[in-house]
């Protein structure tokens, strides 16, 4: 008897540490959040309780949305042409062609090591328009000036830095996930008169799936929340990338700049919904294309 | 005469040195000498003083103060007041500069605990922590009587709506141009003492060379806006009252500064590039431009930053609107304020009095931190604009600021809300400088989305 009381208790504390953290680090603060959304303080007449009226507020808030539709602009574009090249190296460094493999893979791998602070920074030389190495390059070819900081390049700008960061760290992920398929599939394939690209396509490639789900899965997440670049980016290209820029970064104008906290917790919990609806929506299309 | 009194105690002698510990010490000579000298900043009535006795006992507990700077070298103006004050110990934190320190001060006051007991504030920033009530009243410890000594305009800045003191200030920037005089002199461009002559310069030296600009007016730096806004006389925001607040950013004197601007702008003969980035430290290098409108700090500033250029800088006032009354705007410098929440005001109030106005202190702040001061006595002192340094070919910039000082008026006031108006003139009239727009359209918009901001947070807007 009091052996299963006590294997029955013992589940319970097993979770018990996870379920605290759990609960005051992510629940707590969720709920804190909010709670807070719910309000709204002035600097002058103090605090109200205002029900929805800040979701009411952000949902017609132009500055909120073209911040949300920008990030979704730039997630369409961006992230599939950093998953492609991560998934290139990656089988170019998988088939063992490749010489100095180690080199190259270490090489495509320091970028992500390198803080996005430094990147932006540095990114931000290079593209400048009157001293960039660019733009001096171009000078002295005598073609027009790459405008890498205006207003129509600037999308682009940030998802070069953010490719030039990333792809290093997702082409590691997927070769590790190549790294552990098992001989005998090569060896399979070899026998039924595959070659190399016919071995990438049907062995390599079913392969990676779960991987290339959970790197797809991060690049959503990241998408959204962009943050770092454009706050950098902004202090050379000001005109260009207003303080709404990206919905992260509305969020932090209104409680950094505009004291807003109230709203600023209404916009991140929007943000925070927009994700889970993104990342629901990529793993069903994924999922519903695997099981025909 | 107090105005007397106080310029006696400027000298270095040590006499004069110890006179003035006395009289910071002395509360009651304080109170008096301000009741003598009428001063309009204080009422002390409406403040009770701290008396003596609590003074000086509060002067000799032990106690540790924080405080948070982003002076380099601090340590040696904070030594002088440990030295007067053994009991007293200051911790000096660098919490970040200007926004930074700002955001994490309003944070730790927020959160009830982790905020300092002295804290540097800018003159715009003041009024954007007094609508919070966050910085404490210094008139009871004695600040009044600190009113003589310093140039009138620092302390109509650091003073509030009722004669609070709220912050000493501890240096200044007086707006004025710094010129390339090779490059003048080779396109035989004089010194523009009018914003006609300036606007006429500008054309004529893009014309001669298209690589050459005469000036960076930078669609990013509101600070500059604003001191221009000042010179010409212009009355951005007026509070009267808690609640209260008069907004006209687009008024007529603002839409004159719009249209001479957005117009040199969209003629292409000025340059609109952000300030204090990579490209703009090298553009100041390689004489892309001939002017930099700049505040007194500049001077000391661009010797380091443009060191390729040695020799062949000048500074002048800045150009005016009507020669006849030459006035100038401020652009930077900060203060000493307390925060309210300190549990010892009493030491804290007398730390940032003692900081910013011991004459050892105050001079050291212009000879070590390179500071433009504040102080009556500095702005006279002949060593200090007697100064000349070979950047500039040997010429008196000091004492050029020192004039323009004079010159700037008194009764410019800041909106209780700076971050805001900040960012969102970045995104109206900094971004059709940039973008070669319609600024003075821009002006409007500036005024629409300030108007709203304060309506949104419980202000009664006045004006247009």
């Amino acid at each position: 008897m009091a052996a299963t009381h006590r294997r029955r208790a013992a589940g319970p504390l097993f979770v018990a540490p996870f379920m605290v953290l759990f609960l005051l680090l992510f629940l707590a603060p969720l709920g804190y959040a909010a709670y807070l959304s719910l309000f709204q303080e002035r600097l002058i007449g103090g605090t109200a309780f205002v029900g929805l009226d800040n979701y009411v507020q952000a949902l017609s808030d132009p500055q909120f949305l073209h911040g949300i539709g920008r990030v979704a602009l730039f997630f369409v574009i961006q992230v599939p042409v950093m998953l492609l090249l991560a998934l290139a190296f990656a089988l170019a460094l998988d088939s063992g062609l490749l010489r100095l493999a180690r080199v190259i893979r270490l090489g495509i791998f320091v970028p992500y090591a390198v803080p996005s602070v430094v990147a932006t920074l540095m990114w931000g030389y290079l593209y400048g328009p009157d001293f960039g190495p660019f733009a001096q390059l171009s000078r002295h070819l005598s073609v027009p000036v790459p405008d890498f900081l205006g207003d129509g390049w600037m999308l682009g700008s940030l998802a070069n830095i953010v490719t030039w960061e990333f792809v290093g760290y997702n082409m590691i992920i997927l070769y590790a996930a190549l790294r552990t398929v098992p001989g005998e599939l090569y060896e399979a394939a070899a026998v039924d008169g595959a070659g190399a690209w016919r071995t990438a396509w049907s062995v390599k490639l079913p392969a990676l799936r779960p991987a290339l789900m959970l790197t797809l899965l991060f690049s959503v997440i990241g998408s959204f929340q962009l943050f770092n670049e454009p706050k950098l980016l902004m202090a050379i290209a000001p005109d260009v990338i207003s303080s709404s820029y990206t919905a992260n970064l509305y969020a932090y104008t209104l409680a950094f700049t505009g004291q807003q906290v109230n709203y600023a917790a209404t916009v991140s919990f929007l943000l925070g919904l927009v994700i889970v609806i993104a990342s629901y929506a990529v793993l069903l299309t994924a999922n519903r294309r695997r099981t025909p | 005469m107090p105005q007397n009194a106080f310029t006696s105690l400027s000298g270095r002698s040590s006499m004069s040195r110890r006179l003035f510990l006395t009289t910071t010490g002395a509360l009651s000579l304080g109170a008096a000498l301000t009741a003598c000298g009428g001063g309009s900043g204080g009422s002390p009535a409406s403040a009770e003083p701290v008396s003596r006795a609590d003074t000086d006992k509060a002067m000799k507990t032990p106690t540790e103060l924080t405080f948070w700077t982003w002076v380099p070298n601090i340590d040696k103006e904070v030594a002088l007041f440990e030295k007067r004050y053994p009991a007293i110990k200051v911790k000096v934190v660098n919490a970040g500069q200007g926004t930074p320190q700002y955001t994490k001060l309003r944070t730790a006051l927020k959160a009830g605990s982790g905020a300092p007991d002295m804290v540097q504030i800018e003159y715009q920033a003041i009024p954007t922590f007094t609508i919070t009530d966050s910085l404490l009243d210094l008139r009871p410890y004695g600040a009044s009587a600190l009113k003589p000594a310093f140039v009138d305009w620092t302390w109509a800045q650091v003073s509030g709506g009722d004669g609070e003191v709220w912050a000493i200030p501890q240096d200044t920037g007086p707006m004025g141009m710094l010129y390339r005089r090779d490059i003048f002199d080779a396109h035989g461009i004089d010194v523009p003492t009018t914003w006609d002559e300036f606007a006429a310069a500008a054309r004529k030296l893009h014309q001669a060379d298209p690589d050459v600009y005469l000036t960076n007016l930078a669609a990013n730096q509101v600070a500059a806006w604003h001191g221009l806004l000042w010179q010409a006389g212009a009355k951005p925001y007026a509070t009267s009252g808690r609640g209260d607040i008069a907004i006209s950013v687009d008024d007529a004197v603002s839409k004159k500064l719009g249209a001479y601007w957005g117009g040199l702008a969209k003629e292409g003969v000025i340059g609109v590039e952000p300030d204090f980035t990579d490209s703009w430290y090298a553009a100041l290098n390689r004489g892309k431009y001939a002017t930099w409108i700049t505040a007194a700090w500049g001077p000391v500033f661009l010797s380091g930053s443009a060191k390729a250029t040695a020799g062949k800088w000048r500074a002048a006032p800045l150009p005016q609107w009507d020669a006849a009354r030459p006035s100038s705007g401020n652009w930077g410098g900060s203060t000493t304020a307390v925060v309210r929440g300190t549990k010892n005001p009493v030491a804290a109030a007398l730390f940032a009095q003692f900081l910013n106005s011991d004459p050892a202190g105050a001079k050291m702040f212009a000879t070590e931190q390179f500071f433009f001061p504040a102080t009556k006595a500095l702005l006279t002192d002949a060593s200090f604009v007697s100064d000349a340094p070979a950047f500039y070919g040997g010429q008196k910039v000091n004492q050029v600021f020192a004039d323009v000082s004079s010159t700037v008026n008194s009764s410019f006031q800041w909106p209780p809300f700076l971050d805001q108006a900040a960012t969102d003139w970045t995104e109206t009239v900094g971004k059709s400088l940039a973008d070669k727009g319609d600024t003075v359209g821009a002006l409007g918009d500036w005024q629409s989305r300030l108007t709203t901001y304060a309506k949104g947070q419980g202000f009664t807007v006045k004006g247009s």
